[in-house]
């Protein structure tokens, strides 16, 4: 056993981790900014993928992969956009849209890719990103390889979380955001648009998926497949609640999930021979389940989740 | 409008305008004050339903202007229109005089009205202060929690409404958040305020903290609209009343602290009001007794040991403060909670179950607080809702098959008895008011005579003259022997209709006072925890 132990834990495997949760961090913390507005966005499975499609596409066409970035993230944000349309201008069920999004964004990445790549047996690739090595801090040994030795997508990830915090926690808009998640009407007798605020949190949501995306077939990959997602759109979902609503618990989640994952991809290519390896695919699943029933007994969701807000409704 | 100067130069209004030194008499002597709010004309239909219709109305500044009204002669939607919610048909709002456009609650804020809601618009898991400094532009991007903390202490120091600026929400008492609601309105820089019902969710005790904090403000040049249908407090705290029916203005008061109650009763009813006598009666066995009953929290306060018992013949009044286990008690009484530990028998029969139908069967008969969510299904025709408790019983179904036409008899009978005022038995139950739907509440436990009743807030929400009724039933069936149980928390209400009445405090029996003792005083002390009896 101890061959197989030391097979899992270098430095590598940490290094692993960190790139795992990178796209679940950005998935995290985009849907987190749509339910602390009361908006659940069900769609983030179908926006990473048409995302990560989007974005493929954009960078392999124009050889530009911030191009591709760019265009990831705008995809995110125009299906955020329609998530909104549909919940909080019309006030429609969350559950239904967003499960509409998520068959309609994966239909049409299915749909486009088929058109612009056309079929191939072997699915095209880009040279992805690279990774950036951070000057001296890269040189600290275990944390330098693991953590500064990475795509600037992870850097940006890791900057992420205390910009969440900050935005959520210390400005006017993050406050007016956990108001209209919590009680609307207080916010929009204080003068707070509920609407926009809620756009507005479901696009950035939106936006943070699409980088999730972007990760997945830029810098993860390389390649844009149809299994590229794979359900961690729904895994994020797990995540937020997991993470109680918070960046720093979001995040905290994520690496848990990503620590999971990455040590099941060890246990499978460590000589555990005899176990079929899906049941190593099934363990960070499991972990789910069991995180979320031990860990979100306490948890509450903020209380106008799943609520349309309409005006003249008394 | 009448003049308002006599009340001193403290309060003349000239002083929003010019410095408080300089001689406002002489500037402006002729006394019609500009008012710091005025209506004029507001009409507001919702379909065929005129809400309002030519409504006028003006404050003065250190004025508080007591809107009375019953339910649904327009007073909320009115002050909706004041706050932005509604556009009004017509009609037209001067602040200071000046025409001003409101289509939102952000146009009111910025004209200086701020509104205290009957149903709190807070935010239960934010701090005090995030509740404050919500929609309040930030310092160089981040939220300005200095200068909320100095702008909240300030408030605070000039009116003596002190709060914990980093407490969430729901640890505050229903006092406080309501003392959070105002200080969120004066935070804004309202210069009138707008209180619809405040007084319906605090203590006696907190009502006398209120009061004194509207009469600070009123004399510190603010303007007040205080929303009521309660009319002693009208007379106790208002300078001038407009009383409204049926969306128009039925009448002005002048001087409200010497009308009386009966007159200005008969301008919001149009007719005047008997009160209902309540004969003597000899109580007889006891028909329900709960002896030692606790139970473990289900959301609210539990019960801790509670012994009572009410007789035949016999009114006993439950009384406290919201939320100190009234609502754990109603519903064990009606078999919605089973106790942990305790018994509870009903004519003189052991209750095993804790079950709806076995209480139901052993002669309860019970009128939920909440008329919408326990009381009726709203989406049902209003017979199927009427028969409900007792469907499965002989008399609506045969051989597990409804029967219409039974059930469409009971109904009808019942509309007709007690006087429902809705297009038929077919319609649906939500559709119907407030105050009917709590007749038909009361007809389907009252058809079948029980030998004890449970109410909780009977009246709430109803205008004086369904209460009346809802009162007289309550009387009669006292008479007929019902033993009768009412949790409530209108005292008024209590004292007129008990023989006897328990204070509940923290989930105990703080005690037990005969309506001949008791007064409100009395009660509100023993409500607060400040003295038991036996």
């Amino acid at each position: 056993m101890s061959a197989v132990f030391e097979q899992i834990f270098q430095v590598g495997f940490l290094a692993a981790i960190i790139r795992i949760a990178t796209p679940l961090a950005f998935a995290t913390l985009g849907e987190m900014f749509s339910e602390r507005a009361g908006v659940l966005n069900l769609g983030i499975e179908g926006i990473m993928l048409l995302s990560a499609m989007a974005g493929f596409t954009a960078a392999s066409l124009s050889g530009s992969l911030w191009l591709g970035v760019l265009v990831a993230v705008l995809t995110g944000m125009l299906m955020g956009a329609l998530h909104a349309l549909f919940t909080v201008a019309l006030g429609l069920s969350q559950h239904v849209c967003g499960i509409g999004v998520t068959l309609f964004s994966s239909g049409l990445a299915y749909f486009l890719y088929r058109l612009i790549f056309g079929q191939q047996s072997v699915p095209p690739s880009i040279d992805g990103f690279k990774p950036v090595p951070i000057p001296l801090l890269s040189d600290i040994p275990v944390l330098g390889p693991a953590v500064f030795s990475q795509f600037t997508l992870v850097y940006l990830a890791i900057i992420a979380v205390p910009l969440a915090a900050f935005v959520l926690y210390r400005t006017p808009w993050g406050l007016s955001v956990r108001m209209v998640g919590e009680n609307p009407r207080a916010a929009d007798s204080a003068g707070v648009s509920v609407i926009a605020t809620r756009f507005q949190a479901v696009i950035l949501g939106g936006a943070l998926m699409g980088l999730a995306g972007a990760f997945l077939t830029m810098a993860q990959f390389n390649a844009f497949t149809f299994g590229v997602v794979s359900g961690r759109g729904w895994v994020a979902i797990a995540l937020v609640v997991f993470g109680r609503w918070d960046p720093w618990r979001s995040a905290g989640a994520a690496l848990l999930f990503a620590f999971v994952d990455a040590l099941q991809l060890r246990m499978q290519a460590s000589g555990l021979g005899h176990i079929p390896y899906e049941a190593f695919l099934m363990l960070p699943f499991i972990f789910t389940i069991v995180a979320m029933a031990v860990m979100s007994r306490n948890a509450v969701a903020p209380s106008a989740l799943l609520k349309p807000f309409r005006r003249e409704e008394r | 409008m009448s003049g308002r100067t006599e009340r001193g130069a403290s309060r003349h209004p000239c002083q929003t305008k010019l410095d408080r030194k300089a001689n406002c008499y002489q500037e402006c002597p002729l006394v019609t004050p500009a008012p710091l709010i005025e209506m004029r004309g507001i009409t507001k239909s919702f379909g065929a339903v005129k809400a309002n219709e030519a409504v006028d109305l003006s404050v003065a500044p250190g004025e508080i202007l007591g809107l009375l009204g019953e339910n649904g002669a327009g007073k909320t939607t009115l002050m909706n229109v004041l706050f932005g919610a509604y556009a009004p048909d017509a009609g037209e709002i001067l602040v200071e005089g000046r025409p001003v456009a409101i289509h939102s609650s952000a146009d009111a804020l910025a004209a200086g009205i701020g509104m205290v809601h009957q149903h709190f618009h807070l935010a239960p898991r934010l701090t005090v202060l995030e509740n404050l400094l919500i929609g309040i532009p930030g310092k160089s991007g981040r939220i300005d929690r200095a200068g909320g903390l100095a702008r909240l202490k300030e408030i605070g120091r000039q009116h003596g409404l002190n709060l914990d600026p980093n407490l969430p929400v729901s640890a505050l008492s229903v006092g406080e958040q309501q003392r959070l609601e105002i200080v969120k309105a004066l935070f804004r820089g309202a210069r009138l305020l707008i209180l619809d019902e405040p007084t319906a969710v605090l203590a006696p005790s907190e009502v006398d903290g209120l009061f004194a904090a509207l009469r600070s403000m009123a004399a510190q040049g603010l303007g007040i609209i205080f929303i009521s249908h309660k009319l002693n407090e009208v007379r106790a705290l208002t300078h001038r009343c407009v009383v409204l029916r049926l969306g128009k203005v039925a009448g002005r008061v002048d001087r409200p602290a010497s009308t009386t109650s009966a007159e200005m009763a008969k301008l919001m009813c149009g007719h005047e009001i008997v009160p209902p006598t309540k004969e003597a009666s000899t109580p007889g066995a006891s028909v329900l007794t709960l002896d030692g009953i606790s139970t473990s929290g289900h959301g609210g306060t539990p019960l801790r040991d509670v012994s009572l018992f009410v007789r035949s013949g016999e009114i006993l009044g439950i009384a406290g403060v919201s939320g100190n286990g009234q609502r754990a008690l109603a519903d064990v009484i009606s078999g919605m909670l089973r106790p942990r530990a305790g018994a509870m028998t009903i004519a003189g029969k052991a209750v095993a179950q804790f079950s709806p139908r076995e209480l139901q069967g052993l002669g309860l008969g019970r009128i939920p607080e909440d008329r919408m969510t326990t009381g009726l299904v709203t989406n049902l025709p209003l017979a199927d809702s009427m028969v409900l408790p007792r469907i499965g019983t002989e008399a609506f179904s045969r051989k597990g098959l409804l029967n219409p036409a039974a059930i469409r008899a009971f109904a009808e009978a019942q509309i007709k008895a007690y006087d429902i005022r809705c297009p038929g038995p077919t319609v649906r139950a939500g559709a119907l008011s407030g105050g009917n739907l709590q007749k038909a509440l009361l007809a389907r436990e009252l058809a079948f005579d029980p030998k004890v009743l449970i109410v909780s807030q009977p009246t709430r929400g109803l205008d004086i003259g369904a209460a009346r009724f809802i009162h007289e039933k309550f009387l009669a069936m006292r008479a007929k022997a019902c033993g009768i149980i009412v949790i409530g928390e209108d005292l008024e209400e209590l004292l007129m209709l008990s023989d006897r009445i328990a204070v509940m405090y923290e989930g105990r029996i703080a005690g037990t006072l005969s309506s001949t003792d008791a007064t409100v005083a009395r009660l509100g002390l023993m409500m607060t925890g400040a003295e038991g009896h036996a």
